[in-house]
C-alpha cells in the first residue's frame, strides 16, 4: 500500500481579513512527482508553506507523516520537507559555497566527517563544485539557485518542495533541473513543484494539481488535466503548445496527450496520410 | 529613424580581465520589437546595461567602442537623461520597488523630473487603467503578488513616455494568461506609441508570434539576428540550446517527412493553418 506522507482536510487559512485559502482537501503519497498549478496569487506558495509548518492552518489540518503540524517545530518539519524557494537570495547568506551548503547539516548535528561528504555529493550534483570557496553572490542566477537547491539536498529530505524552480532558468538548466527531478524521484523521494511553466511540466509530471483563487479546481493524472483546456482557463493558465495545437487541429474535441513534437507529427501522418483518409 | 546603434562595443565588468561583450555590432531603428534571448550567462543584461546607460554610469567597467543610443553616448550622459528616454524593467521587480504604495511607485520618476502633480496624477491614471492597476493604487508594493509587482514596475516605466522600453525577463514571475496580457500590452505599446521595444526572455512560446525580430548571443556575442521564423530553424539556433517553440520543432519535423509548410509557425494556431493549408491542396488534387 502507497504511503500518505501529506493528509490535508478542510484547510483554511486567512491573511489578515481574506482567506486564501479554502477548504484544501489533499493527500499526497510517498514517490510521488507532483506539479501545482495556478495563477499568480492563487495562493499555491500559502498552500506549500503548511507543508513545513512556516504558516499554520487557520482551521482545519495538515499531518505530515502522519502528524499534525501544529504539534511539530519548524526545524523537525524542515529535516523531513526541504523548500526550495523562489528567489534564492532570501535563502544565501553564508560567505562562501561550501558553507552555504554545510550550513543546515551543522545545525543538523551531523559529524564533520558526514557533512564533508554530503556537501561534495550535493555540490557535485548540482555542478557547483569549481566554486566551493566563492561567495554565493558572485555567482550567475541560475548557479544560485542550483546553490539553494543544493543547500536543501545535502541534508536528504523525505519531500523536497520547489517554488517556481524554472524561473530565469535557460533551456540547459531547466533539462538540467528536470534531470534531477527524475534522480530525486528514483531515489524515492516525493517531488512538489509550484509553477506556472506549463512548457515544462509536459511529460514529466503524473499528477497535476490545479488550484484557482484559493481552491483546488482539479487535482488528477496530467494527461487528463493538461488536455481540458477550458480548466486551464479558468486558472489563468495556457495550454502547452503542443496540446493546444492538437487541441486546434482536432476541432477542440478528443484530444489526446501529445508529450513531443514527434507525436504530433505521427499524429498528423496518420489522419492525413494514410491511404484509408483520402 | 536608427535609436541604437553600437560598433565593435566590448564590456568587461570592473578590474576583470573577462570580456562579458565582444566586438557587438547592432543597429535598432525606431519601432523594431526586438526579442533578445541565448543561455544564461551570454551577456544578454549586460548588453542592455549598455543601452539605458547603467553601464558605465552605475556599473563600472572598460567599455569600448562606438555607442549612440538617441543621440547619446551613454559615456558622457548622465543617467537621468537617458532614464527619461529608456526605460528598463528588470527581471526581479522587488529589486526596483521601494516605495510605501503603487501610486508612489508610479509617481516618483515624474516627480524627479519635477512635473506638476495634477499632470502625473492624469498620467498615472491613464497607465494605472491600461494595466489593470487601479484597485491596488493604494497597496504596498510588497503586499503584492510577483505578477502584480511586476505590472506595477512596467506601469512605473510607462509613466515616463520612454522612446524605448526594455523588459529584462518581465514574464517569469507571470501566469501564462497575464504573461500572454502583458505581451499584448507591450505589442500595442508598440504598435500605437511607436515604442521601439526590446525584451529579453528564456520562454519563447507566447512571445515570438509578435516581435519583429531575434537576436541570438552566446558568450558574449550575436550570434544570430533576424526575423525569428528565419532564426528558429537555423542550426545555429538548435546547436545554441534556446528551447526553440514545439510548434518550430514540429515544423522540422515535417520538413523530415517531406512535409512543408508555406512558412515557420509561431504559434499553434498558425501551424494548424499551415497543415489544413496542405490538407485540402490534396484533397483539391
Amino acid at each position: 500500500m502507497r504511503e500518505k506522507i501529506i493528509e490535508i482536510r478542510k484547510l483554511w487559512f486567512k491573511y489578515e481579513n481574506t482567506f486564501v485559502l479554502k477548504d484544501i482537501n489533499l493527500d499526497i503519497y510517498k514517490g510521488e512527482t507532483i506539479a501545482i498549478l495556478g495563477e499568480n496569487g492563487a495562493g499555491k506558495t500559502t498552500l506549500i508553506k503548511h507543508f513545513n509548518g512556516l504558516l499554520k492552518p487557520t482551521s482545519g489540518y495538515v499531518k505530515v507523516f502522519g502528524k499534525d503540524i501544529r504539534e511539530s517545530s519548524v526545524a523537525e518539519l524542515a529535516r523531513k520537507v526541504g523548500m526550495v524557494f523562489q528567489n534564492p537570495d532570501h535563502q544565501l547568506f553564508a560567505e562562501t559555497v561550501w558553507e552555504e551548503v554545510a550550513f543546515a547539516l551543522k545545525n543538523f548535528g551531523y559529524s564533520k566527517k558526514i557533512i564533508e561528504k554530503r556537501v561534495k555529493w550535493a555540490l557535485e550534483i548540482m555542478g557547483l563544485t569549481q566554486y566551493s570557496n566563492n561567495s554565493p553572490f558572485s555567482l550567475s542566477d541560475g548557479e544560485r539557485k542550483r546553490l539553494s537547491i543544493a543547500s536543501i539536498l545535502c541534508y536528504d529530505p523525505d519531500i523536497i518542495v520547489f517554488d517556481e524552480p524554472t524561473v530565469g532558468q535557460d533551456f540547459y538548466q531547466k533539462e538540467r533541473l528536470a534531470e534531477i527531478l527524475k534522480l530525486l524521484a528514483t531515489r524515492g523521494k516525493t517531488i512538489i513543484v509550484v509553477t506556472h511553466d506549463i512548457e515544462f511540466i509536459v511529460g514529466r509530471f503524473n499528477r497535476i494539481i490545479v488550484i484557482s483563487k484559493g481552491k483546488i479546481i482539479a487535482d488528477g493524472l496530467a494527461s487528463k488535466i493538461l488536455t481540458n483546456i477550458e480548466l486551464l482557463r479558468k486558472a489563468n493558465l495556457y495550454p502547452p503548445q503542443l496540446i493546444y495545437a492538437n487541441y486546434l487541429f482536432n476541432e477542440k474535441k478528443n484530444i489526446s496527450y501529445i508529450e513531443t513534437p514527434r507525436e504530433f507529427v505521427k499524429m498528423i501522418l496518420r489522419r492525413v496520410y494514410e491511404p484509408k483518409s483520402l | 529613424m536608427m535609436q541604437i546603434f553600437l560598433k565593435n562595443v566590448s564590456f568587461w565588468y570592473g578590474d576583470s580581465d573577462k570580456l562579458v561583450l565582444k566586438n557587438i555590432n547592432l543597429k535598432i531603428d525606431k519601432g523594431e520589437f526586438v526579442l533578445i534571448t541565448g543561455p544564461s550567462g551570454c551577456g544578454k543584461t549586460t548588453l542592455c546595461r549598455i543601452l539605458n546607460g547603467l553601464i558605465p554610469n552605475f556599473y563600472s567597467g572598460k567599455l569600448i567602442g562606438e555607442i549612440n543610443i538617441l543621440g547619446y553616448d551613454v559615456r558622457k550622459t548622465p543617467t537621468y537623461v537617458l532614464a527619461k528616454n529608456v526605460g528598463m524593467v528588470f527581471q526581479n521587480p522587488e529589486n526596483q520597488l521601494f516605495l510605501s504604495s503603487v501610486e508612489r511607485e508610479l509617481a516618483f520618476g515624474l516627480e524627479n523630473l519635477g512635473m506638476h502633480p495634477n499632470e502625473i496624477r492624469k498620467k498615472i491614471y491613464f497607465i494605472s487603467k491600461i494595466m489593470g492597476l487601479e484597485s491596488i493604487l493604494e497597496k504596498a508594493p510588497y503586499e503584492l503578488s510577483g505578477g502584480q509587482q511586476q505590472k506595477v514596475a512596467i506601469a512605473s516605466m510607462l509613466v515616463m513616455e520612454p522612446k524605448i522600453l526594455i523588459l529584462d525577463e518581465p514574464t517569469s514571475n507571470l501566469d501564462p494568461i497575464s504573461t500572454l496580457n502583458l505581451i499584448k500590452l507591450i505589442s500595442d505599446l508598440n504598435r500605437k506609441l511607436d515604442i521601439t521595444i526590446i525584451v529579453v526572455e528564456h520562454r519563447l512560446e507566447l512571445i515570438s508570434p509578435i516581435v519583429s525580430r531575434v537576436i541570438l548571443m552566446k558568450n558574449g556575442r550575436i550570434v544570430l539576428d533576424g526575423d525569428p521564423r528565419k532564426i528558429f530553424v537555423e542550426k545555429k539556433a538548435e546547436a545554441l540550446g534556446i528551447g526553440i517553440p514545439k510548434v518550430v520543432e514540429i515544423y522540422k519535423e515535417l520538413c523530415k517527412e517531406n512535409i512543408r509548410l508555406s512558412r515557420v509557425p509561431l504559434s499553434p494556431k498558425e501551424l494548424v493553418d499551415e497543415i489544413r493549408r496542405i490538407v485540402y491542396e490534396r484533397k483539391d488534387n
